[in-house]
């Protein structure tokens, strides 16, 4: 059976026609959608530029020679890919355990209302846009010289720990803070100790956040060559690094190098370098995007 | 209010008359005021709390119950520019004494909060955390999983899916599992605020039955919005509300405490009658 309606039916039916969104609706989208088209435009041009480049280089012997500025056609860059594991490798030793831990630090025990943590947290903040080359200059003047650490890998692991630091510490941060406060409580209603909490409930909890934040920061690492530059990697280095004291090249410097050469050949040989550096890259935050994905919890 | 006789009212409170003294206390509050920063959100709280025997909070939104709640097991040290006044006396030990390891304060007085706020962990880890940071020794710890899930009566739902999330289990069952958690690590006093608050009637009921069961071993205080609650779990009731004083600041205050019945039927404070006749007759 069905039911009889009350008399306003039509008036109702014409107020719930549906229009289409409104003209300023429409036009902000479309607004919207040229500022996304920039970027991925920009994006894809570089990226298709490169590959037409490089591609025809993109064989075994770019990874398994050493560099040459002579032969172009025998060249590879296997001393500065080694080299850049070596850095980035150094690099996640030295500033992921660090970074962490002033994260720890700053989330669960230091009082925000003290001046001295606001200090520190503006000047975290700060250290975060400065420049990488002013990170060079220090790392020349600080750890190569006055630590008489030399051009050699440790400085360089040592220089891009401090440019990335800030940006682990702000991630983590991040990651600790978004586990609700009611698990803290939890735990410590227990009888639980502060240091307990932290390690095995705060801590496992943050870890996919971190991650997250921690790969994006290495890969912000691995594509420098501004601080690098002022270290020493230029040099032209035909073997692998076999330790932190040893001299090193790096991909992006390497990449610099061959650009700078006169030689055709040599642009194409940075093509396809650029392809490996981007490579890595994309691997690296994709993995990040996984873990994101794969841990993320609603609570 | 002349209900003493009426047998409908009567048949609302769940447990036997407590006596009118409380003879064995567990813990007393002297004189204890709450403070967050200059704010003073409760003022003035003397009462025992009985051992063995169900102790209900009731009163109006905002009246400091969950605050004062908090002052029990030291958990007000957690919120920055809280401070307790007075003495909160556990055993006669005053646990705001510089020399009280809150640790140990809140081992022995355990909390169950006003959301279910399981670990995001496997039940079992859920319930074997405790007894893990304290120590425990692993081969007693899946007796001890299962006899709190037991006695929290969570066993037979969730005994087939041990390692599934905590936080995969409905509300009700999420919050049974909280208080099988604090009963793992063996408390004294089991302190409960709101535990029915975010859960459906027959939730509800579950916990208010397991409650009657675990006050032959357990002291337990619970915080309550729900009046018909307090009158069928509590032995035992403290009314408090709100006063505000000349620069229109609220404060919270005990108004009356005494054994359930006797604060449900023949309330001495007027206003403690006008809230009763007001939610519950
Ligand atoms: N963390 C806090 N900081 C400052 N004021 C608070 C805090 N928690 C509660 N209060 C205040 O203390 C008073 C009592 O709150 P609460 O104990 O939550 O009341 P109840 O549990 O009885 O509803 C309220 O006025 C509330 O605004
Ligand atoms: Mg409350």
């Amino acid at each position: 059976m069905s039911a009889v309606f009350t008399p306003i039916g039509e008036q109702v039916k014409q107020d719930l026609q549906d229009t289409g969104p409104p003209l300023q609706d429409r036009s902000f989208r479309w607004v919207l959608f040229g500022a996304l088209s920039v970027g991925i435009i920009t994006l894809a041009a570089l990226l298709i530029f490169v590959f037409l480049e490089g591609y025809p280089r993109l064989t075994p012997t770019l990874w398994q020679n050493m560099p040459s500025i002579r032969f172009p056609e025998k060249a590879g860059a296997q001393s500065a890919i080694m080299g850049s594991i070596w850095v980035i490798v150094t690099t996640a030793v030295i500033c992921l355990p660090v970074g962490i831990m002033a994260a720890i630090y700053l989330e669960e025990y230091a009082d925000p209302t003290k001046r001295f943590n606001k200090l520190i947290e503006i000047n975290i903040q700060n250290l975060a846009a400065v420049p990488s080359i002013v990170y060079g200059i220090l790392g020349l003047g600080v750890i190569a010289r006055a630590l008489a650490l030399g051009q050699t890998v440790i400085t360089a692991a040592l220089t891009l720990s401090l440019l990335v630091l800030p940006v682990v510490i702000i991630s983590s941060r991040e990651a600790i803070r978004a586990v609700p406060q009611s698990i803290r409580a939890g735990s410590l209603a227990l009888g639980a100790t502060q240091w307990q909490t932290i390690s095995r409930q705060v801590m496992p909890a943050a870890v996919p956040g971190i991650a997250t934040g921690a790969i994006l920061a290495l890969s912000r690492a691995i594509g420098e060559a501004a601080p690098l530059l002022l270290l020493g990697a230029v040099t032209f280095i035909t073997f692998n690094p076999d330790g932190l004291m040893s001299s090193y090249t790096v991909m992006p410097i390497q990449i610099y190098n061959w650009i700078s050469q006169s030689r055709e050949e040599f642009q194409v040989l940075a093509a396809a370098l650029c392809i490996i550096l981007l490579g890595i890259l994309l691997v690296m935050n994709a993995f990040a995007i996984y873990l994101r994905n794969r841990f993320q919890r609603r609570w | 209010m002349t209900t003493n006789e009426d047998a409908t009212v009567g048949a609302q409170f769940g447990r036997a008359a407590a006596s009118e003294k409380v003879d064995e206390a567990v813990m007393e509050l002297r004189n204890v005021h709450v403070f967050y920063g200059d704010y003073e959100a409760v003022r003035e709280v003397n009462m025992p709390i009985a051992s063995r025997e169900i102790t209900a909070f009731i009163g109006p939104s905002g009246c400091g119950k969950t605050t004062l709640l908090r002052s029990f097991n030291r958990m007000n040290d957690l919120i920055p520019g809280a401070r307790v006044a007075g003495e909160v006396l556990y055993h006669g030990v005053d646990i705001y004494s510089s020399d009280v390891d809150p640790i140990e304060v809140r081992r022995r007085i355990g909390m169950v909060f006003q959301k279910p706020n399981p670990f995001p962990k496997s039940i079992y880890d859920n319930i074997a955390y405790g007894p893990r940071v304290l120590g425990e020794k692993k081969a007693n710890l899946d007796e001890i999983v299962e006899r709190s899930l037991v006695r929290a009566a969570l066993w037979e739902e969730v005994k087939d899916k041990l390692d599934t999330s905590g936080m995969a289990l409905s509300g009700g069952q999420q919050q049974r599992l909280c208080i099988a958690r604090c009963i793992a690590v063996n408390p004294d006093v089991i302190l409960m605020d709101e535990p029915c608050a975010s859960l459906d009637p027959i939730a509800t009921a579950k916990i208010e039955d397991l409650m009657h069961e675990l006050a032959a071993e357990y002291t337990i205080v619970i915080v309550t919005h729900n009046m018909q609650q307090a009158a069928r779990v509590s032995d035992r009731t403290a009314f408090f509300t709100a006063d505000v004083d000349a620069k229109g600041v609220r404060h919270g205050r005990l108004v009356e405490f005494g054994p359930t019945q006797d604060i449900f039927m023949s309330p001495k404070d007027s206003r403690t009658e006008g809230y009763i006749s007001g939610r519950f007759g």
